[in-house]
């Protein structure tokens, strides 16, 4: 075996596994709060990134980065207090209707507004690729993989140590219990949705620049993160992150080395694994069986 | 003025009618029992107060109408209410669930330094800080509960049936916490209880609920002797 072509594969397949951690971890987030399995998570991300496209066009990368990032957080709050809160007591398919109506109507929105041409996205990790061992690795890549961790890392920090973050996290556990304690539960979930967006919007900018920017390019990797969520628990932060890992590097590595796995196989490989999963480990591989309380 | 006073409050659970007119003060520095038979509205009672059910006529505390606030804002107005089944959060640490009655205050150090105050009263406390509630047993949790109300700082503590599932020693010794409060720190209390007995010891007085109505109401040591309240609530 080609040790540097292993090595390289590896690290694409981090790269990639990054951007569905990231959009797996918003899956969750809004699971965890709202209970809601969110199908319009990676078009809101697609519309996050055509709105730092449109102010790509005005200011520098990183600006348009932070301003992106605010405006995500924003919409999503908004959707959840617009959209979801609404069918809050609705049955599940009702809610999974809304969530896919938001995913047509999103993508509708965009075609409308910005037009379908495929455009370039920049990256801000640009530059010599960075050789280690002797081994070349594209610097999009080790810039994805970072941030993905960098923003993981503040996420955790966030709800672990924060007076917010425990509120949000008690009005997930328990929403009655915590209103008894004065947690505005309804804002609680609608920052929830926000902080996916975000984390959507991080995904689908760092997504852009390995497909070109188009209207489309979120649905493939919302497939990648729903396994990876799934692969998780469904309910578990750290197990959709490394489940997204586990995915892109498994994907990467099955279709470089297994023969028959061309492209145009590796999406429905990721679904086999998906429905593998639900059918005979339910809860994950790293998740606990489901320990929810309604 | 009393510190809460409930005027002729109705509830209702959609078309079940659970209070029918119940009127009741609390006065500041009082311990208050609510006694009743199950099913006679106690419950409903503290949640008219900290408006998780729909009520009307008049509810006010520290001579401000309540009515309509959700229990958010309640418990901002410094109504700690100990629900039935304590409300605890078994998925967070101890320490995070007393960090969370000290969510509606202000000021960092002046919180920390409840928490360290609130441990006096549950010395075991400081140990199990970082483990899960979920492990304390039913009388830990209730302790908990009972601290992390504590921590809001409230004009009121509302419980709802605390000795619930509880060995009768730990019930007293949550009884003697609940009575070292109110002298030592003047905090009022309402109680809800089927346990007549430790509630009539350790209040100054109560009301007896029969469904959804205010039966019988006086001092706790002429309850105690009430031909009534004795046979049906205390058993002799
Ligand atoms: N969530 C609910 N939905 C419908 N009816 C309820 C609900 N909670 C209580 N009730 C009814 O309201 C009445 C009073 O209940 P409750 O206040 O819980 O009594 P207590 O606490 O004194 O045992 C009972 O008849 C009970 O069946
Ligand atoms: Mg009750």
């Amino acid at each position: 075996m080609d040790g540097q072509l292993f090595a390289q594969q590896v690290v694409s397949g981090l790269a990639n596994g990054a951007v569905y951690a990231s959009l797996a971890l918003a899956l969750v987030l809004i699971y965890r709060t709202t209970h809601v399995v969110n199908f319009a998570q990676g078009e809101m991300a697609m519309f996050t990134t055509f709105v730092a496209w449109s102010l790509n066009n005005r200011m520098s990368y990183w600006p348009a980065f932070v301003l992106t990032l605010a405006f995500a957080f924003v919409f999503g709050a908004a959707i959840e207090r617009v959209v979801i809160r609404p069918v809050e007591q609705a049955s599940h398919l009702t809610v999974i209707m809304v969530t896919i109506a938001l995913f047509v109507t999103v993508n509708g929105f965009v075609l409308w507004v910005w037009t379908p041409d495929l455009r370039d996205f920049p990256t801000p990790f640009t530059g010599e690729p960075v050789v280690v061992a002797g081994v070349f690795f594209a610097r999009h890549e080790i810039g994805i993989i970072a941030l993905t961790v960098a923003t993981v890392v503040v996420l955790w920090a966030f709800f672990r140590f924060t007076k917010l973050g425990l509120a949000m996290r008690a009005a997930a556990i328990r929403p009655e219990a915590a209103r008894l304690l004065g947690v505005r539960v309804g804002w609680m979930l609608a920052l929830g949705w926000g902080f996916a967006a975000v984390l959507g919007a991080i995904a689908g900018m760092m997504t852009a620049p390995l497909r070109l920017l188009d209207p489309n390019m979120m649905q493939p990797v919302l497939i990648y993160a729903f396994a990876a969520a799934v692969l998780g628990g469904i309910a578990s932060p750290a197990g959709a992150v490394i489940g997204g890992f586990t995915i892109g590097v498994g994907i990467n590595l099955l279709a470089t080395y297994v023969d028959f796995v061309t492209p145009e196989l590796e999406l429905p490989v990721a679904f086999a694994v998906l429905i593998g999963i639900l059918l005979f480990r339910p809860a994950g591989i790293f998740g606990r069986v489901a320990a929810r309380r309604v | 003025m009393p510190l809460l006073e409930l005027d002729g409050v109705q509830a209702r659970y959609g078309p079940i009618q659970a209070l029918h007119g119940v009127s009741l003060t609390v006065d500041e520095g009082e311990v208050v029992a609510l006694l009743g038979a199950n099913g006679a509205g106690k419950t409903t009672t503290l949640r008219a107060v900290s408006g998780t059910v729909a009520t009307s006529g008049r509810i006010a505390f520290a001579g401000r109408a309540l009515n309509g606030a959700g229990p958010e804002s309640v418990a901002r107005r410094g109504i700690a209410h100990v629900p039935e089944g304590r409300g605890i959060l078994g998925e967070l640490t101890v320490r995070e669930n007393l960090r969370l009655g000290a969510y509606v205050r202000r000021g960092r150090r002046e919180v920390e330094r409840d928490l360290e105050r609130v441990t006096e009263h549950f010395p075991w406390l400081r140990d199990r800080r970082d483990q899960d509630a979920a492990t304390l047993s039913g009388g830990e949790q209730q302790m908990l509960a009972l601290a992390r109300a504590l921590v809001s700082r409230p004009r009121l503590l509302m419980l709802d049936e605390p000795s619930l599932g509880l060995a009768p020693l730990v019930v007293q010794e949550l009884f003697r916490i609940v009575g070292e409060l109110n002298r030592e720190e003047g905090l009022s209390v309402l109680v809800v209880e089927q346990n007549a007995n430790i509630a009539l010891q350790s209040s100054s007085r109560a009301y007896v609920l029969e469904v959804g109505r205010v039966a019988v109401e006086g001092e706790s040591t002429e309850l105690r002797a009430h031909e009534g309240v004795r046979r049906s609530y205390l058993g002799y």
